[in-house]
């Protein structure tokens, strides 16, 4: 008897019709790159806002030979991506990993994992808000009409408030994209850093909003633009400092406070990336804090 | 000559709905010929209809009967019967009115009002205000009051600036009701002198003047309206 | 003298159900011409014009407009984003309630400029700049480009409502009381700025008001309405000045003189 049965649930907990639903719209969503598809979320065994909009995806295309790994803002052993990933486990029974390069299916809350991905992978994101127009314009009917009618001044009009303001486009996460030259998208509240990593990915993307009840897609190879003006171009934010960790110069750095003095280092926000790196060699330029953030992570 | 209006069968009846729907007819029958260089005097007793006749030539009032044909460039067009695109195109090109009363926009300098006929023409926004500006002059309006709107004018000065708007864009047709009526003897002389070269440039002038010395100054003949009265009764 | 009218209306017709909206209106505009529909509450004016500006389907007759690419096409024959896209470029529509034709929540320089940025303007300095000279336009000091349209008066939410239509360089301007609502010196002001920018950019309007005084300094032509139907249309100082229909008449002869 597998676990799966042994708990009394179904493989992966929905039963197959919710699959074969969402799978539908899933295909759809593919179909129609950018496009946001409402289907029927059902309720899952956590609260919304808690990803089970990435959770109803990501049970809906795991199989029993997939591998499964989750990361919550780039970190494989945070409470949540610990708590989805035993969900999994316990209902599918598949391996589950750290390793990038090994997994099939990898779901993410807020980061992109900075090896890139191949084709095969399926990469499935957790979206709070799935419309990129919601904040000018709180009417449902209009937002529809937009995206129908490829009218998305709106938009440009939100970044031009950010310059106005703030003398640059002041958003740095959930930035909106342009796919396929089509439909706007919100990527998810991932940092603009990981904007550049969804254009022409060899890997699907799929993207659930479980409150909203939203799904959709990126297909592989798809052209994914971020929104700028001719003369406020797109760019990604860039660190003074390295990795304290590992080095790493092209990575996105979280910050971490080390005392109540105003000290603090920089690491990579994608655990295994830098873990990864630091098995092969590569060390930051200031061991002492390092090694003691190290040991404080082990003893976790 | 050149013809340049030919008034026929002209008649007029005023119909006060607010009043009962009673019937006041003025006049019956007119007939008017203006050519070139015309001056024509239109005289008549008090209520006759000189100023109705003038407004419905200018297609301010409706014409109840007959046909007001104007030439207008190389056309004949009827003020009667014309529409409202035509009608404005007219007053733009052809024919001017100076009435009695100065219409006042607030806010809109005496120098502007002046000028608007000759943009209205397409002429350039500084070259009108220059024609407007020597024109006032001539009529002593001196540099200040220009800027200001028209408003605070005393009667004489506003009707200082009506003649200069009616005269400034040279029009083939002048139709001017009272135009010295508030006037001293100064500015009365420069209202004739305008008049003398209008009429001198080929436009074919009709004008209502109670003082009958102007009359026999510039006019060449006179035109009593009088002669086509409606008894109100009977 | 053009041909071609810019907007045509042929026997045009609302109905609410049983209840006449509007009926059996027809009238031809040219570029540059101003006209001005009259009428007291309930006669259907503006009916008339939500349906001429293609905000409502009418249930009989045709608007048929002069597009720059193909010609006069029957505007609810259009394809709804071809209706939108117009509406957007070539026309305009300046509401009673500056709230309803603004975006309250977006600075004054977004809202004149969302109109550039929905038909392609991609560079924000060129954008800016358009609403500069726009907020010059009409009157509003540039350095509140950047400020929230509550902070505005409400003469200047007008004015800034119409900067924002105008931008685009319309042919046509639909405006519903565009005077509705202000203080009288605020009128004047803003009555001003509408004959100006008629005059300059040679645009034709269809203007709606109640106020006769309005539509006297305003229009060319005037059309008087009454429960749903015209009595009585024509040159506008003719209309006021020698009125030929009964209401038309009892409209003109209750209008106070300060």
């Amino acid at each position: 008897m597998s676990m799966a049965e042994d708990g009394g649930y179904n493989f992966a907990y929905l039963d197959e019709q919710t699959k074969r639903m969402i799978r539908r719209a899933t295909l759809k969503a593919v179909a129609i790159p950018g496009y946001q598809v409402p289907f029927a979320s059902r309720e899952m065994p956590m609260p919304y806002g808690w990803g089970t909009g990435g959770i109803q995806v990501t049970a809906s295309v795991i199989g029993p030979d997939d591998v499964l790994k989750v990361i919550d803002q780039g970190s494989d052993d945070t409470t949540n991506a610990v708590s989805i990933r035993n969900f999994f486990a316990k209902t599918t029974g598949v391996r589950t990993t750290e390793d990038t390069a090994a997994a099939t299916v990898i779901q993410t809350r807020h980061r992109i994992p900075e090896a890139p991905l191949r084709a095969g992978q399926i990469l499935v994101y957790q979206v709070p808000i799935p419309e990129p127009l919601r904040f000018l314009e709180p009417r449902e009917i209009e937002t529809r009409k937009m995206h129908a009618l490829e009218e998305y001044g709106l938009m440009h009009v939100k970044l031009y408030e950010d310059i106005s303001r703030h003398g640059e486009i002041a958003t740095t996460y959930a930035y909106p994209v342009r796919v396929s030259g089509r439909y706007v998208m919100d990527p998810s509240p991932t940092p603009k850093f990981d904007n550049p990593k969804m254009d022409r990915m060899a890997a699907l993307q799929l993207f659930g909003a479980g409150r909203e009840k939203r799904i959709y897609a990126i297909p592989p190879h798809t052209e994914v633009k971020s929104l700028d003006f001719d003369d406020y171009p797109f760019d990604v934010q860039k660190w003074d400092v390295p990795c304290a960790l590992c080095g790493a110069t092209d990575s996105f750095l979280d910050e971490v406070v080390l005392d109540d003095r105003g000290g603090r280092m920089f690491v990579c926000s994608d655990s295994h990336f830098c873990a990864t790196r630091r098995a092969e060699g590569h060390r930051g330029a200031d061991p002492t804090n390092a090694d003691a953030f190290l040991m404080e992570a082990a003893g976790r | 000559m050149t013809v340049m209006l030919e008034a026929q069968n002209v008649g007029k009846t005023f119909t006060l709905h607010v009043q009962d729907g009673t019937a006041i007819p003025v006049f019956k029958g007119v007939g008017l010929t203006l050519s070139a260089g015309d001056c024509v005097a239109l005289t008549g007793n008090s209520g006759a209809g000189k100023s109705s006749f003038m407004r419905m030539l200018y297609a301010n009032y409706v014409c109840s009967e007959g046909s007001i044909r104007v030439r207008h460039g190389g056309d004949w067009v009827d003020m009667a019967t014309a529409t409202p695109r035509r009608i404005l195109e007219v007053r733009r090109r052809t024919m001017g009115y100076v009435s009695q009363f100065l219409r006042v926009i607030p806010r809109v300098s005496t120098l502007d009002i002046v000028a608007e006929p000759l943009r209205m023409l397409g002429a350039d926004a500084d070259a009108a205000r220059d024609r407007a500006g020597a024109l006032l002059a001539r009529l002593n309006i001196p540099e200040k009051l220009r800027s200001l709107s028209p408003l605070t004018f005393s009667g004489g000065e506003q009707q200082r600036v009506n003649i200069a708007r009616g005269f400034v864009a040279g029009h083939p047709i002048l139709l001017l009701d009272e135009p010295t009526a508030s006037l001293d003897a100064g500015n009365r002389t420069t209202v004739l002198e305008l008049i003398e070269e209008a009429k001198a440039d080929g436009s074919a002038i009709l004008g209502i003047f109670h003082d009958g010395a102007v009359r026999d100054a510039v006019c060449t003949r006179e035109f009593d309206i009088t002669d086509y009265r409606v008894a109100a009764y009977g | 003298m053009t041909d071609t009218p810019l907007l045509r209306i042929e026997d045009l017709t609302v109905m609410y159900g049983n209840r006449v909206g509007c009926r059996s209106v027809d009238f031809d505009l040219y570029p540059g011409e101003v006209l001005g529909i009259v009428g007291e509450s309930g006669s259907g004016k503006t009916t008339l014009l939500n349906a001429v500006s293609g905000r409502l389907a009418p249930t009989a007759g045709t608007v048929r407009y002069a597009t720059r690419a193909d010609g006069p096409r029957d505007l609810f024959a259009m394809t709804e984003p071809e209706r939108r896209f117009l509406m957007r470029t070539d026309w305009a529509f300046v509401h009673q309630n500056p709230r309803d034709g603004l975006r309250m929540a977006v600075s004054a320089g977004a809202n004149i400029g969302e109109r550039l940025m929905g038909v392609g303007a991609r560079h924000y300095g060129d954008i800016r700049g358009a609403a500069l000279d726009w907020l010059g336009k009409v009157e509003i000091a540039g350095e509140r480009i950047d400020d929230l349209p509550r902070t505005f008066s409400g003469g200047m939410q007008q004015r800034l409502q119409i900067a924002r239509n105008l931008v685009t360089g319309p042919r046509l301007v639909f405006m519903d009381e565009p005077t509705g609502g202000l203080d009288v010196s605020v009128q004047a002001r803003l009555l001003d700025l509408l004959r100006e920018l008629v005059a300059d950019l040679g645009l034709a309007a269809v203007v709606v008001t109640h106020d006769l005084a309005v539509a006297r300094l305003l229009s060319h032509r005037l059309m008087v309405m009454r429960d749903g139907g015209v009595v009585e249309s024509g040159l506008t100082d003719q209309v006021l000045d020698d009125p030929q229909h009964p209401y038309t008449q009892l409209l003109v002869s209750s209008v106070l003189q300060v």
